[in-house]
């Protein structure tokens, strides 16, 4: 078996991770399963895309590769933009939909079915804005570095392993050391709750939202960054951070971090053994394994 | 002065079907009252929507001179009414420490780390292990965790809504012990309560509250003997005092 499977694996698991980072937080805070969320990353990558389009038209010099990447500074300055893009969305569909279902006490069904129909319709506007033909950061050539025992990695894949590692990190202070972490907590377990003890809820779930589409945007943005964007990415990609937030349990950020690369792997060495045709059963078949045998995942609790 | 008034309040879950009925009384500062009723009278759902908890569909709720109907509870909270549930009343899956991090963030950040040394020291049980899961605290110990936590933030009026529910009498003896602190140190304190044996030697007044509506607002010497309590209870004493 070819050890290269390991690196193809933590990329792809870091993308997956992020995105059900946001997925994860979304579905213990405001109790849904939110289909949004896998366009979220296509729109983040479109929205970085369409903001770096105006940063190199206005200096164009932005646009030249930063040695040993294949993309200049202007992509992580155009990547502030297209999370702060990213987040009024989200923000904006939870005023116009979400918000207004919470405050009618509508089912979560109902709000599933919802963000069902919110899903087609972005990945539609998408396609309708930008058309279905993929798009690039870069069209920059990499050559992937030996790394030692036979694996091969690019700088921006090095980069998007590191960067990943060090949002999870942050995250995972943030939650468990913060106030603000502490009352996303707090409302996860019991929002009437959080209420009571002073915890203004209606800004708990703004933070939810802002901080989900912000990851949601990077995780695009790295798709976009080491393969192509496509209106279709987050779609593709969302069986994989279900199946990432289910295995690492609801809530836990390090679960669904844990749980893209353990499905970032999987998919990897699925390529090898079984062959690439069968990579996307492979998130299903975790999903069903972890709903069957242990449904609060790696980090979940019982019943949350 | 009036500490907490409400006046004709109609509350529940469907317009149509209100369970609270017109419900009018006052509360004086640093008074004691007891909220009593047989099962399904209204008097978790009542004091739910005083604390916001539940919709108000008529009437008015005020916190001292300030009209504070329907507000959001974490609204009421910062004006200084506290409010314990029955059950679910604290964080299981937080520690004791972050339960009362998260009250203490309504005060001015210097004064946080005082207050919550106040509670631990009024609380010993909790002082002893902050850094535990409040999940892993006895029937009596959350109880006491939830009013540490109201307590916190010096409420003008803490209300409690069955703090004897679930507890072996001995619990009972050790959270009403504690109430009784509360109450002597100045708070004002509305409890609703199944246990009229023990909410009796709390409170010095009592509502009663039968089928939404209050049936008797008086002095809880009236109650002591139970015959009142009967009639009131079994529905014998058509009397309702006009709202």
């Amino acid at each position: 078996m070819n050890p290269q499977a390991i690196i193809d694996g933590l990329i792809a698991g870091s993308t997956i991770g992020l995105g059900a980072i946001g997925l994860t937080l979304t579905y213990s805070i405001l109790r849904f399963a939110n289909f949004t969320h896998g366009d979220f990353l296509a729109w983040g990558a479109y929205l970085t895309l369409t903001v770096a389009g105006i940063l190199g038209g206005l200096a164009a010099g932005l646009g030249a590769p930063v040695y040993p990447f294949s993309f200049g500074w202007g992509l992580p300055l155009a990547m502030f933009g297209g999370v702060a893009l990213t987040v009024a969305l989200t923000l904006g569909l939870d005023r116009i939909l979400f918000g207004k279902l919470r405050a009618r006490g509508a089912d979560a069904i109902i709000i599933v079915m919802a963000s069902f129909g919110a899903s087609m319709a972005l990945r539609s506007l998408l396609e309708f804005i930008f058309t279905a033909k993929p798009a690039y950061f870069t069209k920059a050539l990499q050559i992937a570095k030996p790394l030692g025992l036979g694996m091969r990695a690019t700088p921006d894949q090095l980069l998007v392993i590191g960067l990943t590692a060090a949002l999870v990190v942050a995250l995972h202070l943030l939650v468990t050391r913060s106030a603000t972490g502490r009352a996303m907590r707090a409302v996860s377990e019991n929002p009437s709750l959080a209420g009571v003890y002073g915890v203004n809820v209606d800004n708990v779930i703004r933070v939810t939202w802002i901080i989900g589409a912000g990851l949601a945007c990077i995780a695009g943005v790295m798709a976009g960054l080491l393969v192509q964007i496509r209106p279709y990415m987050g779609f593709d990609l969302l069986l994989p951070l279900f199946s990432a937030a289910i295995l690492g349990g609801i809530g836990s950020i390090p679960g669904a971090m844990l749980g893209g690369l353990i499905i970032g792997l999987a998919e990897a060495f699925a390529v090898q053994i079984v062959g690439a045709e069968w990579r996307a059963a492979i998130s299903f078949v975790i999903l069903v394994l972890v709903l069957m045998l242990r449904p609060q995942g790696l980090f979940g609790q019982k019943g949350a | 002065m009036t500490a907490l008034a409400v006046a004709g309040l109609h509350a529940g879950y469907d317009p149509d079907l209100p369970i609270v009925k017109g419900v009018s009384f006052e509360v004086t500062r640093g008074e004691a009252v007891c909220i009593l009723g047989p099962n399904g009278a209204g008097k978790s759902t009542m004091i739910k929507a005083i604390a916001g908890l539940v919709p108000c569909f008529g009437g008015q709720v005020r916190l001292g001179q300030t009209d504070v109907t329907g507000l959001a509870p974490h609204v009421l909270v910062r004006g200084g009414m506290g409010f314990v549930p029955q059950t679910e009343n604290i964080f299981t899956r937080l520690t004791i420490l972050e339960n009362l991090q998260i009250a203490a963030q309504l005060l001015p950040k210097p004064e946080r780390a005082d207050r919550i040394g106040a509670m631990l020291d009024m609380f010993p049980d909790l002082a002893a292990r902050p850094g535990e899961l409040a999940g892993a605290l006895s029937g009596g110990q959350r109880q006491m965790l939830a009013a540490a936590r109201a307590l916190l933030t010096e409420p003008q009026v803490l209300m409690l809504d069955e703090p004897s529910a679930g507890l072996s009498p001995k619990l009972v003896g050790q959270v009403f012990d504690t109430l009784r602190r509360i109450s002597e140190a100045g708070v004002t304190l509305v409890l609703v309560e199944q246990n009229v044996r023990a909410a009796l030697t709390l409170t010095s007044r009592a509502l009663v509250l039968v089928d939404g509506k209050l049936a008797h607002d008086g002095t809880t010497d009236a109650l002591h003997d139970g015959k009142l309590l009967g009639e009131l209870f079994l529905g014998h004493r058509a009397t309702e005092i006009a709202t």
